[in-house]
């Protein structure tokens, strides 16, 4: 009986438990959602911030977030993919891989506010190359190289031997086999995982601060030329993102509206996020059913 | 509990001047870390002839195979000598990409790849540097004639391979191998994972196909190897014990530890 | 020797021929000096990264004591943190950090476990259509959401409930407790499915209850893994910057209580990098605060190391 009762209490819990983290996450979704979407329009989209309080659109940091993103994915995927390609067909089982392993995991675990200050030390400071769309876009790539690099090992890995023993058994060298064989079967877990990273690299803002900065120059968006200096693709210029948006305004913005520009700002981000996250599933879905021929 | 045979009596047959070989072995030896695998194997193996390799399991005949095109770089080490048009391919400056193209490998289950009927032929031609739409082309049409599944693959070449069925498979994998135009078949099991339809095709295959390659496979299935080998070699814990052609094999075993198996006292 | 006339073909044209067919390099060989570079070099590239990370942020760390001659005791035990007159001392930010992450974790635990119960245990089906969603949701959520809800939640919310400013640790832990809570439980849930069916189905079939099954059966035998859990969720908190920074106040003195503004390293290092000149004192000082947020995710590194040896022993046992 008492054990009966015990379980039948203990259940009861869980089942609080659960409903209360469920209860959190829709709580924030809708906050942000109602509190943020009344004030998103066309003009908050597309138009540009008041350098001083920090009110008005968010255009310009909408494109800097985006074009961070793929400055990132085009330095970080070659590198991750080399070096998972590394561990998943070259390394092998003895103490200078598992030391390679233990960097990328610690690499993986620094908090994103000291990779920050890395690229901050190491661009800004040593470099001089000021606060600038390249600066955060390198350090926004030492933050997502070790999670991309073991997703790629992963799905690497994940492939049946057989078929990298069919590939080098007609004489196909073990770089082509991987690249031509290996990686095409990969593809469905490598594109999950590079899109879910994106996620992850718009919302961060904390490695950004002081590497692509806090101010959003406004730019001649008819000027696409990266090297002039008005140009949106110059990479010298500073970048503040979406993300760094948020933060600036909570913590320095003079607005007076800032609560209501914050949460339109997060309900943009939280959306972009979202929508990252459903098209990793999606893409991985429809890339799994092609390669494995299923219908 | 297996009964102890003496590894010292064995009876391997060699072959005299007049016989071309393919392949052969000088003390062929495999260690899979401390675990000594393969013990001096010695093995002749002639021109267009299906020579099978049969034994328990743990045997070391696919461990043996495996070494002939080098495809236990990197797992085992092997020692001793491999001969190939006069080459020992089993040093280590010899190109292996280049002695697999010439040896090719088909194995226990099938495994295409994830791509179009078509292209699991020509991926690995085109990495080898032939082009020409016609060339390719006859090389598909080809080989697919030579592991007997053109008639029923011809006119869907662009489905995926993965839809096939599983006998269906393992011959677009031998068909694969051919389109190498290889010198040397080995094949590891290839019917293991098949149904007995399946098997019989892929049987009348190599029969047709000793006419221009010579074969090498591993069964353990005694009826496969009396069916197509002329040659019959019987591996035993990692010894090479007897090595006759396959109707003195099948019909009066020269050793003890092979009447004991053909009779089917283990294994 | 038996190496008869074969090996004696071995001599003539044909055989040379082969030799040489079969020795020389070709485009496999190139491709595959090819990949082995690239993939080095990538491989080097991370590692070169690494690397300089640490002895950039740890060379720049002990600056304070072996420039500025900062005695290191006095730096972690001082409570004055004033770097522009001399003195700095980081206790007060130490003591915040591991204050919001004890706290963090100690609250989300039981809620992570709970739920993990329930996604493994109790209703694996609703566990994986409805709570796998919801977890990677939370984890999707950007730091800066989490502080701007904190900021416009939590903070108006405790200074109603408790008065003063509303912001401190209180409210920083419960940002951090959201933020930590899909991390914990993620993990925890892989450790239950990791227990062997049959330690469940001897339990049940001995007549235990559920509860009784997975209080002393399951969450057992899954402890080292929940642990590794609770670890990784403390080091999420504990580097975690912007978030807290919102919420916590940023006043680096000594927290009083648990709801007055206080500040932890992160958020010390977040306010202040940016109006400090390089090679001050004040600056260095700041440096030293991030080395010590790398030696804390360091020590986190090497404590799940060693947590999930001890479990493998205990497995093998």
């Amino acid at each position: 009986m008492n054990a009966k009762r015990k379980d039948f209490v203990a259940t009861v819990m869980i089942n609080l438990i659960v409903a209360a983290v469920v209860g959190i996450l829709v709580f924030l979704l809708t906050y942000i959602l109602v509190a943020g979407l009344p004030h998103v329009s066309w003009t908050f989209l597309t138009g540009t911030t008041d350098a001083f309080s920090g009110a008005g659109g968010i255009g310009v940091q909408l494109f800097n977030s985006f074009y961070l993103l793929v400055l990132t994915m085009l330095i970080s995927i070659p590198i991750s993919l080399g070096a998972g390609i590394y561990l998943a067909e070259y390394a092998k089982d003895n103490w200078r891989t598992s030391l390679i392993r233990s960097a990328i995991e610690v690499l993986s675990s620094l908090p994103s506010v000291v990779v920050g200050l890395f690229g901050f030390l190491l661009f800004v400071v040593k470099f001089k190359i000021g606060f600038s769309v390249i600066s955060g876009a390198i350090a926004l790539t030492f933050f997502n190289l070790p999670l991309l690099t073991r997703n790629i090992e992963e799905s690497l890995s994940a492939v049946s031997s057989s078929q990298r023993e069919a590939g080098l058994s007609l004489g196909l060298s073990k770089w082509k086999t991987e690249i031509g064989i290996i990686l095409p079967v990969a593809l469905p877990g490598i594109v999950t995982g590079v899109v879910l990273s994106a996620g992850r690299v718009f919302g961060e803002a904390a490695a950004l601060i002081y590497t692509a900065g806090q101010s959003a120059p406004v730019t001649n968006f008819a000027d696409w030329n990266p090297m002039n200096a008005d140009s949106p693709l110059n990479p010298l210029r500073p970048a503040e993102t979406l993300a760094v948006h948020i933060w600036k305004i909570n913590t320095e913005g003079l607005a007076t509206n800032a609560a209501a520009l914050s949460a339109a700002a997060s309900a943009v981000l939280i959306i972009a996020v979202l929508l990252f996250n459903l098209s990793a599933r999606l893409l991985g879905n429809y890339l799994y059913r092609r390669v494995t021929a299923s219908k | 509990m297996l009964k102890q045979y003496s590894f010292e009596k064995t009876a391997v047959q060699t072959f005299d001047d007049s016989v071309s070989l393919a392949l052969k072995t000088d003390n062929l030896q495999v260690f899979y870390g401390a675990n000594h695998a393969m013990h001096d194997a010695n093995l002749e193996f002639p021109k267009n002839q299906i020579t099978a390799l049969i034994g328990a399991s743990g045997s070391g005949k696919s461990t043996y195979l495996r070494s002939l095109n080098r495809m236990n770089d990197g797992i085992a080490t092997v020692t001793g000598k491999i001969w190939y048009h006069g080459v020992d391919i089993n040093e280590p400056d010899v190109n292996i990409y280049e002695i697999r193209r010439h040896i090719g490998m088909v194995f226990q289950r099938p495994n295409p790849f994830a791509k179009s009927i078509r292209e699991n032929i020509v991926y690995a031609l085109k990495a080898n540097g032939i082009k020409g739409k016609d060339e390719l082309a006859s090389r598909v049409e080809k080989s697919l004639k030579g592991a007997a599944l053109w008639d029923e693959v011809k006119d869907n070449l662009e489905k995926s391979a993965l839809s096939l069925s599983g006998g269906q498979q393992q011959r677009l994998c031998i068909a694969r191998s051919i389109a190498m135009e290889p010198d040397v078949l080995l094949l590891d099991e290839p019917c293991s994972a098949l149904d007995p339809i399946s098997t019989v095709k892929v049987e009348e295959t190599l029969l047709e196909l000793q006419k221009k390659y010579s074969i090498i496979i591993v069964t353990h299935n005694m009826q496969q190897a009396s069916r197509v080998s002329s040659q019959c070699a019987f591996f035993h814990l990692g010894h090479v014990m007897e090595y006759t052609p396959t109707a003195t094999m099948f019909s009066n075993p020269q050793i003890p530890v092979t009447q004991d198996y053909i009779a089917g006292s283990f294994g | 020797m038996e190496q008869t006339n074969f090996q004696l073909k071995k001599q003539d044209a044909q055989s040379n021929e082969w030799s040489a067919r079969l020795h020389h390099a070709t485009r496999a060989t190139r491709e595959d000096w090819m990949g082995r570079g690239i993939s080095y070099l990538c491989i080097g590239v991370i590692i070169l990264v690494v690397a300089s990370m640490l002895w950039f942020i740890t060379s720049k760390g002990l600056a304070t004591f072996t420039q500025n001659h900062v005695n290191v005791w006095q730096f972690l035990t001082g409570t004055n943190w004033s770097p522009d007159t001399g003195h700095i001392g980081a206790a007060p930010m130490i003591v915040g950090s591991f204050a919001v992450t004890f706290a963090a974790a100690i609250v989300a635990t039981p809620f992570a476990v709970g739920t993990a119960i329930f996604m493994t245990e109790i209703s694996p089906n609703k566990g994986r259509k409805l709570l796998q969603p919801v977890i990677e949701l939370l984890v999707g959520i950007p730091s800066v959401v989490y502080g701007f809800i904190g900021l416009a939640v939590v903070v108006p919310f405790m200074r109603h409930l408790v008065g003063g400013s509303g912001f401190g640790i209180i409210s920083a832990t419960f940002v951090l407790f959201v933020m930590v809570l899909p991390t914990i439980t993620s993990m925890t849930v892989d450790s239950l499915r990791a227990v062997p069916r049959h330690y469940k189905e001897a339990s049940l079939a001995l007549g235990a209850t559920r509860w009784q099954t997975v209080s002393r059966v399951i969450l057992r035998s899954a402890t080292p893994g929940i642990l590794t859990a609770i670890i990784f969720g403390m080091a999420r908190a504990f580097g975690e910057a912007l978030a807290v920074q919102m919420v916590i106040g940023n006043a680096a003195v000594m927290p009083k209580n648990l709801i007055s503004a206080a500040s932890t390293l992160t958020s010390q290092l977040t306010s202040g990098i940016g109006d400090t000149i390089d090679g001050t004192l004040p600056n260095n000082a700041l440096w030293s605060l991030a080395l010590i947020l790398l030696l804390m995710s360091l020590f986190f590194n090497a404590l799940v190391r060693v947590i999930a040896k001890r479990g493998q022993l205990k497995h093998e046992r």
